[in-house]
């Protein structure tokens, strides 16, 4: 039961862009086409997954007993870092298809605030665990899939609209953001 | 010569090259933490203060760090200083500290501060950087603030705190709740461009 909520809550209640505004670069940056945003989807289900395990095992075994835990957000971007450029040399020789559909997204993942923001959330989870831990980052990394995916395909169908001048790029973007954001509110009563 | 372009470092990053209106950088904690003008000021000022050390240290160490590895070696610099603003507020600020949240360590990974460290510090020298770094720390805290007026003004009624409408008015709550983030900047965004082209 526990999990269903979780999952609930991180897809559509308290999604992880719309609602707790992590991720917006990427959000607002490679969401003009549907195509891209499902590779850059893939790319961050993929690194908040490992991500958060690691961070999660080395904030328990080593940072808590070692009473080193203001040390957490240094260690913690150091970790997500060095893991990305791990996925990408491992991704290359092991899987080149995989690599050929995620390789231009990952450097960008290192500065996508919501990898560490999700590794730090992931630790205050009410009974945690590291099971627990792990369906949070996946569960937020669909929530994550979901709004960028709905908001490119809305950005596709923009290109064809007449748009006034002045609200012309980033503005209009935005403005979809917070409708989209106003729609996802609708869900609040949900958990 | 010199002194002209300081001027120029400091004022570019308040207008020209705003992190916020022209730039898009640091999008995260400008729509996350600007539900009220004092959050909007307290989270500007924490990352002035690492943009101004780490923009400092970065032009002083840039000659001793090998080319390959000085993203990661920028980001060590960051999150230090990052870990310092933590704990500062945490002791001084508890308030502020608890309604940041998240959005405090999350500083490190503010494209703002890396993008410059890469793109200004590392290649002048401390006195250009510091300029840089007040110029975009300002242009920052600047955005920020207005941001948090406008949306507290909106969804509250209040500025920093202080009532500003009488208890019976209607306000829009939907400023402070999540969507209004984006539809504030979105307005703010349009009337800055509208402005800066008429001036130029």
């Amino acid at each position: 039961m526990d999990y269903i909520i979780i999952l609930i809550a991180a897809v559509f209640v308290n999604n992880i862009v719309l609602s707790q505004f992590l991720g917006i670069c990427p959000f607002l940056g490679v969401s003009n086409k549907v195509s891209t945003s499902v590779g850059m989807s893939g790319a961050v289900l993929f690194v908040m997954t490992i991500a958060t395990t690691v961070t999660y095992l080395l904030n328990q075994y080593v940072l808590i007993p070692a009473g080193l835990d203001y040390l957490r957000t240094i260690t913690f971007i150091l970790v997500i870092a060095a893991l990305v450029q791990m996925v990408e040399i491992i991704l290359k020789k092991v899987s080149p298809p995989l690599y050929q559909a995620l390789g231009v997204f990952l450097p960008l993942i290192t500065t996508n605030c919501a990898v560490l923001g999700v590794a730090i959330l992931a630790l205050g989870l009410e009974n945690g665990s590291l099971v627990k831990a792990v369906f949070f980052a996946i569960s937020n990394s669909l929530g994550f899939g979901l709004a960028l995916v709905v908001f490119a395909s809305i950005r596709e169908q923009l290109e064809l609209a007449n748009i006034p001048e002045g609200m012309k790029g980033v503005p209009i973007n935005l403005l979809v953001a917070g409708l989209l954001s106003l729609a996802f509110l609708g869900f609040t009563a949900l958990v | 010569m010199a002194e002209l372009n300081q001027k120029q470092n400091f004022l570019k990053g308040i207008i020209k090259e705003n992190p916020i209106f022209v730039m898009l950088l640091g999008m995260c904690p400008t729509l996350g933490v600007t539900s009220s003008a004092f959050n909007g000021l307290g989270m500007g000022v924490a990352t002035l203060f690492v943009l101004l050390m780490s923009n400092i240290v970065v032009s002083l160490v840039k000659n001793l760090i090998p080319a390959k590895v000085r993203i990661p070696a920028f980001i060590i610099i960051i999150a230090s200083f990052v870990t310092i603003v933590e704990m500062i507020l945490e002791a001084f600020v508890p308030l502020l500290y608890e309604q940041l949240g998240i959005f405090i360590p999350l500083i490190v990974v503010n494209c703002i501060i890396l993008g410059r460290a890469e793109a200004f510090a590392s290649k002048n020298n401390v006195l250009s950087s510091i300029f840089d770094a007040l110029g975009m720390g300002i242009g920052f805290v600047l955005a920020l603030t207005i941001l948090g007026s406008v949306r507290e003004i909106l969804g509250n009624g209040s500025l920093f705190g202080l009532t500003l409408l009488p208890e019976t008015a209607n306000t829009f709550i939907l400023f402070i709740l999540p969507p209004g983030a984006f539809i504030a900047l979105a307005y703010l965004t349009v009337i800055f461009n509208r402005l800066t082209n008429k001036t130029t």
